[in-house]
């Protein structure tokens, strides 16, 4: 049996122990996706730019479960999309396991391109309704040379159906005949199907019931131990990430506001969006309701076409200061512990005083 | 009485050549004046139907109701179409999920806010105009002159449920239904919309019945809480008293298997076990019998009753969960 890159196979019957030896899968510096806004009847001329994803960098580390979180337009989905390189980087660095895929293309791209793998929220209604759930997975594997003949192709099906606790009958069964989370799970296979070593999943739950939510989480947090797996989980469910992820990093059009580890993200939020979002999260228990403090942030998400000049987060944020917040762009910095925020006052926020205050 | 007493609500569609759907099952609940009551339950459970067939607004081709719908005295059901047009609007109406849909996209905001005015409240056009910039001024929609003239896809998502909230209200309707209103929206705007939902009912004296599958959403806004499966309330009760103590297996299950910002991390989710493809049909047993881990043999054999259980407890089970004696009545209000 060959393997077609010389990455270890990860095949389920030898599964290698979760590692966290702390080195990096992922790397990304100062990606920038910027996409052109067209007008004009005869000629395309480009009269703007969507500034999508503007300057981000990270690092996800093997074996550990990213996540990454902000509202509808931020960046999130053209983040993911860029790291698996579905989306070309306007500018800025992206190193998967040492290799730089920004500048990659061609064959040597379709190569990388099975290590990381992507599941959608529906990743199943993208997909032909007339081709059978074995199909779909043997197609998947065919895609990247993987199909070894029908014994072990047949076992490796069935292994994938059991990992994500689906029976072995479902192989005969069409996308359009299971359940949302059943489909989700077939999505996760398919996905799985060619072993990779990152997963991106972008909002992998937030079309299912919650009672079936559940159920799914429990799947990606099993393979993950199973086969030491790497996620990036996109989510707007800022609870659904905190339970799945190792490392939070938050978005605002376009950039990293805040990042750190979960505990103390959720522990002790800096940053004045994290902290307004985290505010705004409902949670089921009435006395929590009635008695948490609310900060209700004004007005609108602004267009990622115009974004606010210095601090991005000044025309919503409760703390701005004129003067300094509207005119220097806070950089994100490590305010202890690899707990990295990006506001001028991050520290004096938190003790409880205004900015102005702090002189 | 309450100003609305909805009594055994039923909605089949029946279809030729498909098998009828039973979508809401037997439905009561009451809304009093000045109250929050919501209706929580996950995708399909019947939530929307029960309240299009509350507003009369169900298509009448294929659509069986029965039962009672009674607002203020008056049985609804059975109404002219006219009869039921001049109600919704003037005693009670209804905010959707989606906005986009339910605005219409070639007349002006402005325009949509006021002739709902003009037509119920016999206003003339200017004195219309006029309220309609400080209801939208009322509901937070910043420079409303403005917003009156632009249209509905001018408006990011947020503006939208808002010019929404502010149709709705034109006519300072008794009953307000909203139907998952911010289930399409950001965190951060959701939270504006329901601080203004909470500030209207506590102003007006609205009645609202608040649809949505978020028990975040429920634990923060309603008196009280009709939890829905398959198209009927398996449990009703005051929400401090369903939170500390859900009764029913489902409403408990529901409860564990949500992420929650307020509880240890990197614990294992409790889901419930299976879907609501694995339902059995009320007519035979107990429809979350195949899920239910409380299941007794009598529960897939006979369908369970409503009981009360409680001061304004309802419960439909065989085999409840216990209470923690003496600590979920203590916080009613
Ligand atoms: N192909 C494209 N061309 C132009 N603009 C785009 C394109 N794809 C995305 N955008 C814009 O880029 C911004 C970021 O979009 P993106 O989909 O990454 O956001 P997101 O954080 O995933 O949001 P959501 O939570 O709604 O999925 C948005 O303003 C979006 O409209
Ligand atoms: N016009 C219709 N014809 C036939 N079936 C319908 C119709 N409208 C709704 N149904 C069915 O009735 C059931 C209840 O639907 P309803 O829209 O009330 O669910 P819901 O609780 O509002 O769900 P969601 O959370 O997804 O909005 C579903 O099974 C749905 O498929
Ligand atoms: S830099 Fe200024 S505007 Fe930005 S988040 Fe901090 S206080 Fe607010
Ligand atoms: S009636 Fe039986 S099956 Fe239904 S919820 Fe109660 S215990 Fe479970
Ligand atoms: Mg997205
Ligand atoms: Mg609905």
């Amino acid at each position: 049996m060959t393997e077609p890159t010389p990455s270890p196979a990860r095949r389920p019957e030898a599964a290698p122990p979760p590692e966290h030896t702390g080195d990096a899968l992922v790397e990304l510096d100062e990606v920038c996706v910027h996409y052109p806004i067209r007008r004009g009847v005869v000629f395309d001329r480009t009269v703007g730019w969507v500034y999508a994803v503007d300057g981000v960098s990270l690092r996800i580390e093997r074996g550990r479960t990213y996540g990454l979180v902000g509202e509808s337009g931020c960046g999130k989905s053209t983040l993911g999309k860029a790291l698996l390189r579905l989306e070309r980087p306007t500018s800025g660095s992206i190193r998967f396991d040492g290799i730089e895929l920004s500048d990659m293309s061609g064959r040597r791209l379709r190569r990388m391109r099975r290590r990381m793998q992507m599941v959608f929220q529906d990743t199943l209604s993208s997909l032909d309704p007339r081709q059978s759930v074995e199909s779909l997975l043997v197609e998947a594997l065919r895609a990247h040379g993987l199909d070894e003949g029908s014994e072990s192709t047949d076992r490796l099906l069935r292994e994938l159906l059991s990992a994500v606790g689906l029976p072995a009958g479902a192989l005969r069964g069409y996308p359009h005949e299971f359940s949302g989370g059943q489909r989700q799970r077939i999505g996760i296979a398919r996905a799985l199907a060619v072993r990779p070593e990152l997963v991106v999943a972008d909002e992998p739950v937030s079309a299912l019931d919650v009672s079936v939510q559940a159920q799914v989480l429990n799947v990606l947090r099993d393979l993950q131990e199973r086969f030491g797996l790497t996620y990036l989980v996109i989510a707007h469910d800022l609870a659904v990430v905190r339970h799945v992820a190792d490392r939070v990093g938050v978005m605002y059009l376009g950039v990293l506001v805040e990042e750190s580890d979960s505990d103390v993200l959720y522990e002790r939020p800096m940053h004045p969006y994290t902290r307004a979002l985290l505010s705004a999260v409902p949670v089921p228990d009435p006395e929590v309701e009635d008695r948490r403090e609310r900060i209700l942030l004004p007005g609108d998400l602004p267009s990622p076409a115009a974004p606010p000049s210095g601090c991005r987060f000044h025309t919503r944020c409760p703390w701005s200061r004129p003067g300094v917040c509207d005119v220097e762009r806070p950089s994100l910095r490590d305010v202890g512990g690899g707990h990295l925020v990006a506001c001028h006052y991050a520290e004096s926020i938190e003790r409880g005083r205004s900015p102005a205050e702090s002189g | 009485m309450a100003l609305l007493e909805v009594r055994d609500l039923a909605v089949r569609f029946v279809r030729r050549g498909e098998p009828t759907v039973a979508a809401v099952d037997g439905v009561s609940f009451d809304v009093p004046a000045g109250r929050t009551v919501g209706l929580v339950g996950e995708s399909g459970c019947g939530k929307s139907v029960t309240s299009l067939a509350v507003m009369g607004l169900l298509p009448r081709d294929g659509t069986e109701v029965s039962g009672s719908v009674v607002l203020d005295g008056t049985e609804l059901l059975g109404l002219s179409r006219r009869e039921w047009d001049r109600r919704r609007g003037s005693e009670m109406s209804m905010v959707f999920q989606d906005p986009l849909t339910s605005l219409n996209p070639v007349v002006p905001l402005g325009i949509q806010v006021s002739e709902v005015m003009e037509r119920h409240r016999g206003m003339s056009r200017r004195v219309a105009t006029r309220e309609a910039e400080s209801l939208l001024d009322r509901v937070g929609i910043p420079d409303p002159r403005r917003r009156l003239r632009e249209y509905s896809h001018q408006l990011s998502g947020g503006m939208r449920q808002r010019a929404l909230i502010a149709m709705a209200l034109a006519c300072r309707p008794r009953l307000l239904i909203a139907d998952e209103p911010t289930t399409a929206l950001d965190v951060t705007i959701q939270a504006q919309i329901l601080s203004l939902l909470r500030e209207l009912v506590a102003e007006t004296g609205t009645a609202l019945v608040l649809i949505t599958h978020d028990l975040g959403v429920v634990a923060g806004m309603c008196d009280e809480v009709n939890v829905l499966y398959a198209g009927r309330i398996v449990e009703c009760a005051d929400r401090h008293a369903l939170f500390a103590a859900p009764r029913h297996p489902y409403t408990a299950g529901l409860l564990e298997s949500v992420p929650r910002l307020d509880t240890p991390r990197g614990q294992r989710l409790a889901p419930i076990a299976g879907s609501v493809e694995d339902n059995i049909p009320w007519s035979v047993g107990c429809a979350f019998s195949p899920r239910c881990a409380s299941a007794l043999p009598v529960c897939s054999e006979r369908s369970p009753a409503v009981e009360t259980v409680g001061p304004g407890r309802l419960l439909r089970c065989h085999n409840p969960l216990d209470t923690d004696v003496g600590n979920t009545e203590s916080s009613h209000d």
